[in-house]
């Protein structure tokens, strides 16, 4: 008797709760993610795994699979000329777009960070243009800027020069396209800004005293103190950049002359238009290890750049 | 010396007015010179630089007005935007609060895998789900479908994860005590969420709510993908239709379509910029 009541007093302590109620009593957040993992299983996981096996196959969507387990859409990524010229542009469009949106976004924020009036309208001037970003509205606007008589060759016209068209010269298409979202700088501008105004005012005037003029200080001081934030700025910039499709699209339609055909173009073209689905998840599997090669750089070279504020030196 | 300190301070405070408004002139200048060539005739609108038109005229907008292909007019596609953006923006915030919750304020078996999964797919191009979506969503026979469900239906489950991410963020700094209040005086786990984390959490909300509009209203790709039907083309298709249609000859219609179909975002923009920077500094939104 003694015994059973001894071992009935140490039950709650002892045993957890069981049975299924108990089980829901537990693990009660694990029904708050439910609808977060059944989307991720049905949108996410299952199509990455899908086009990876699409990928090997050959895939009209209208047809169906016809080749299962061919390597040769990844054989004709890296040997068509089409597809390799257009890598050869993604890179270049994301190499020219990245860094010079992040210079221009944190020269504009450094010098709004000093004692500026209006601080706030200039901030809201420049965020515009990116709030409104991806809409086609500004893709036709800028068509409209870069035409042959265009208001970029209109202004050129003033100061007599003749503008050249640079929505049909090879030169300047990719140009054009990279303008555009440089233009765009102002969100990595406000974030920029407000990392900067997390500088401590002190180090600029210990740094003064030492002698370090403004540019020393912006080299010795602030960009150290906010890589943090240039690194966060860097990795979502690229993978924008890698996915570019909206620009390409509807202002040069990949033209003139494919110099404006990013990959992600071309994967569009040759799923919805080729209807190849095969050689379109391959070169989207291509495009994907690329973003996923920087990505990773990006994070790796961290410890040699990046310095954040819980470590020390 | 103090001169020329004072003239060396005069000098550097014109040189960054001068680059300010510089920049600022180059970021909004076409945006006005857009207002002011809507309402210029085709004959003018690339004929000077000055946004101010000589001969104002409504032509552009009259235009504007016209239907296009008898099936779909401005207002029209401004009504299918909205159809799917207000649903998209209403999931979005439920399902990202809810799972913000689960993941922030409770242990389960899994948790530390299934958030290392949410924050992996952060990374996740949407250009590799393009074609397996689509191909999913048509054997689903979705494509096409008069509801916009492929996409308006993956918001039910926080697939936005960004947000899912921020809102985690957020409620870091919500403190625990609250939510041992509410259990003291009885609430349970969804009331402690309705009554005690959601109005902690509104700053965040109202963030995720504007940015999830604007990048809806935006979005090209998706109804460029999945609606086919002109009756249901939404904004962003058929302003691209009409510079396809009009552009070379009637840019002054091209572009009063184009100024219409961002006035939505420009309203919501003005009323509420500061939340918009707010947003966009603490939790570090992509743009």
């Amino acid at each position: 008797m003694a015994n059973k009541s001894n071992s009935a007093a140490v039950i709650p302590h002892k045993v957890k709760r069981k049975g299924l109620k108990g089980f829901c009593r537990d693990n009660i957040g694990f029904f708050f993610i439910l609808p977060w993992l059944i989307g991720f299983l049905i949108f996410k996981l299952y199509p990455m795994a899908s086009s990876l096996y699409y990928s090997f196959t050959d895939y009209n969507l209208f047809q169906g699979i016809s080749v299962v387990g061919t390597l040769q859409n990844y054989i004709d990524v890296f040997t068509t000329s089409k597809i390799t010229k257009a890598m050869g542009i993604t890179f270049r469009y994301a190499f020219i777009t990245v860094p010079l949106k992040l210079i221009f976004a944190l020269f504009v924020a450094y010098i709004l960070n000093f004692k500026i009036k209006g601080v706030n309208l200039f901030r809201t001037i420049y965020y515009i243009p990116s709030i409104l970003g991806g809409s086609v509205a500004i893709a036709v606007l800028w068509k409209a800027v870069f035409r042959d008589e265009g208001l970029l060759n209109g202004a050129l016209a003033l100061i007599g020069i003749t503008g050249p068209s640079w929505l049909s010269d090879t030169r300047y298409s990719l140009m054009v396209i990279c303008l555009l979202r440089v233009w765009q700088f102002g969100s990595s501008m406000v974030i920029f800004l407000a990392a900067l105004k997390g500088v401590s005012a002190d180090l600029y005037e210990a740094a003064a005293i030492d002698g370090a003029g403004k540019w020393r200080q912006f080299f010795s001081i602030t960009v150290p103190l906010i890589t943090p934030v240039i690194f966060y700025n860097l990795v979502t910039q690229l993978c924008q950049a890698f996915q570019e499709f909206n620009g390409p699209y509807i202002i040069t339609s990949g033209g003139p002359r494919n110099s404006t055909t990013l990959l992600s173009l071309l994967i569009y073209n040759s799923a919805f238009k080729q209807y190849d689905m095969g050689m379109a998840s391959a070169m989207a599997w291509v495009l994907f290890v690329i973003l996923m090669f920087f990505t990773v750089i990006a994070f790796l070279s961290q410890k040699y750049w990046v310095f954040y504020s819980d470590e020390e030196g | 010396m103090a001169a020329e300190s004072k003239t060396k301070h005069y000098t550097m405070l014109f040189l960054r007015y001068f680059v300010l408004i510089a920049v600022g002139f180059i970021m909004i200048y076409p945006l006005l010179w857009m207002v002011g060539a809507t309402f210029k005739s085709n004959a003018e609108i690339f004929s000077s630089i000055s946004f101010i038109p000589k001969n104002p005229t409504l032509e552009g907008y009259k235009a504007a007005m016209s239907s296009y292909g008898g099936d779909i007019n401005i207002w029209k596609a401004m009504i299918n935007t909205y159809s799917y953006v207000i649903p998209k923006v209403v999931f979005t915030v439920i399902s990202v609060t809810i799972t913000a919750y689960g993941f922030g304020r409770f242990q389960f078996k899994g948790h530390n895998i299934l958030f290392a999964i949410l924050m992996a797919t952060l990374f996740l191009p949407q250009v590799v789900l393009n074609v397996p979506q689509f191909i999913m969503f048509s054997k689903f026979g979705w494509v096409d479908s008069k509801l916009y469900l492929p996409i308006i239906v993956p918001t039910l489950f926080a697939t936005d994860t960004l947000f899912v991410f921020q809102l985690i963020q957020f409620l870091r700094g919500v403190p625990k005590d609250l939510d041992e209040a509410a259990k003291i005086d009885g609430c349970n786990a969804v009331q402690t969420l309705t009554k005690v984390i959601v109005p902690m959490l509104s700053p965040a909300i109202t963030s995720i709510t504007l940015f999830q509009f604007m990048w809806s209203s935006n979005d090209f790709m998706g109804p460029l993908l999945y609606v086919n039907t002109p009756a249901k083309y939404p904004l962003a298709i058929f302003v691209k239709l009409s510079m396809d249609a009009d552009s070379g000859f009637q840019w002054n219609r091209v572009l009063a379509l184009s100024l219409i179909s961002i006035i939505p975002s420009l309203v919501v923009f003005f009323l509420a910029q500061d939340k918009f920077v707010d947003g966009i500094s603490a939790g570090g939104v992509k743009g």
